[in-house]
């Protein structure tokens, strides 16, 4: 079973139809017990890091999150919170668990922001990325980013910026973009996080 | 690089496809759920279905479509037609739509923009406008499907709605609009130069020739189309090709 966070992060409908077109069995849930007891977590958001972090420390999740032991995956904001810290809200810190910086993009001449569309994504590796072909094109939803860093496993570029498409540190994933929203690749990748 | 869109359109009556005739091998013809997926199949990058029934019933009809459509589909689209407050604008979010759009409703209560993007974030929020040019030059949004006149200026009124919180512009020049003659290009690029939000083109695509010159003399970061695709000019898998060969970056 796999258990989605709700922490009033946004609508969850496309991830959980995502998931049932992978024939994937899920609960929605904010309860730390359930958390705890399931095969997988999925983290999703969308919307504010501050926002996200607030609601996490209201439903006593931080140190529930810190201390999974299984496959977790976080996807935009969620991605964003499981890093140190966020300009979007720098007086509060985030999860820590990637060792990255998560910061706004400076608009320059061409590139909007957000960062919205269809981007590619290259230097993938390990087993969430595993099957996909360097160049594969994600979906993003974004403003704010988190910078390289040791536990980077997928780079995307915007708005000059080289940036973590994809991040892992042991059992911890995090994508920026949406896969539930990235067509056969994301579909591709939400299959490969199952099977961890 | 972040590619350029290209995003069919789908107008619905009553829970189903008005255009879009020529698809070979489609059972259902006019099923917009079956289309919608042939469509994400080909490689369109989003979905935008415009809800054009006049009665309550066919309203309802288009709610359960887009819940449809939110479990078929595995790629982003955007609802739109008739909607007219926040409550409007949710009921299409917790059927699964990613986006709406909202044109004449803004123009008559500019404050939906804010309120709607206030609750669901500035990218749920598509403000659509439709506009033509007047005798003294100047663009003026129009209301209605293109029937009423608007004291709103095109690119004032493009301002003040990414001001307001809209999270992309979908502007249609009725003057070109089913004329398949092309896109207004330079109003395009002045368009584009004053907003920092993506701008999708739509309206009066003839050939593949006209979405690349929108795409790239007109600064746009998406095309829309109905048409070339229904009626099975292009496929959308031919139009990419195409701007790919003429080097403009698209998902293939």
């Amino acid at each position: 079973m796999i258990a989605i966070i709700d922490y009033d992060m946004g609508n969850l409908r496309s991830l959980e139809n995502a998931l049932d077109r992978l024939g994937a069995a899920y609960t929605v849930t904010a309860d730390p017990g359930t958390i705890r007891r399931s095969d997988k977590v999925i983290l999703p958001g969308v919307g504010h890091a501050g926002l996200a972090m607030d609601n996490l420390v209201e439903r006593g999740l931080p140190e529930v999150i810190r201390s999974l032991r299984q496959p977790v995956l976080g996807i935009c904001v969620g991605m964003q919170v499981l890093c140190r810290d966020s300009e979007e809200a720098p007086e509060k810190p985030c999860l820590g668990i990637f060792d990255a910086h998560v910061r706004r993009f400076s608009p320059t001449s061409g590139c909007k922001v957000p960062h919205m569309g269809w981007n590619d994504i290259r230097n993938l590796e390990g087993k969430l990325l595993r099957d996909l072909e360097s160049g594969a094109y994600v979906y993003f939803v974004h403003s704010y980013y988190a910078g390289l860093c040791p536990d980077t496993v997928a780079t995307c570029q915007y708005a000059g910026q080289l940036f973590s498409a994809a991040l892992r540190y042991e059992n911890f994933y995090g994508t920026q973009f949406h896969p539930e929203k990235s067509g056969s690749v994301g579909e591709r990748i939400l299959q490969n996080f199952l099977a961890l | 690089m972040l590619a350029k869109r290209i995003i069919p359109c789908l107008d619905v009556k009553d829970g189903r496809v008005v255009k879009g005739i020529n698809f070979l091998g489609l059972k259902e013809v006019g099923d917009a759920v079956e289309l919608g997926r042939r469509y994400a199949l080909e490689g369109a990058d989003e979905l935008v279905y415009l809800d054009i029934s006049a009665t309550l019933e066919g309203r309802k009809t288009f709610a359960e479509l887009v819940s449809r459509v939110a479990e078929a589909v595995n790629i982003p689209f955007t609802v739109g037609g008739g909607i007219r407050s926040l409550d409007d604008a949710s009921r299409l979010l917790d059927a699964g739509a990613d986006k709406i759009t909202v044109n004449s409703a803004a123009l008559a209560r500019p404050e939906l923009i804010g309120e709607i993007a206030a609750k669901y974030g500035r990218q749920f929020v598509v403000v659509a406008i439709d506009a033509k040019k007047g005798p003294d030059g100047r663009w003026m949004a129009i209301t209605h499907g293109g029937s009423k006149p608007s004291d709103k200026e095109l690119f004032s009124w493009a301002q003040e709605a990414e001001a307001r919180g809209a999270g992309e512009i979908l502007f249609t020049s009725m003057d070109h609009d089913g004329t398949r003659n092309g896109y207004p290009c330079d109003t395009y690029a002045a368009l584009s130069d004053r907003l920092s939000i993506p701008v999708i083109a739509s309206g009066g695509a003839g050939s593949v020739e006209d979405i690349a010159a929108v795409l790239t003399e007109g600064k746009a970061d998406a095309a829309l189309a109905a048409s070339i695709f229904h009626y099975g000019q292009y496929t959308v898998a031919e139009v990419k090709r195409q701007l790919a060969e003429a080097g403009i970056p698209v998902r293939i």
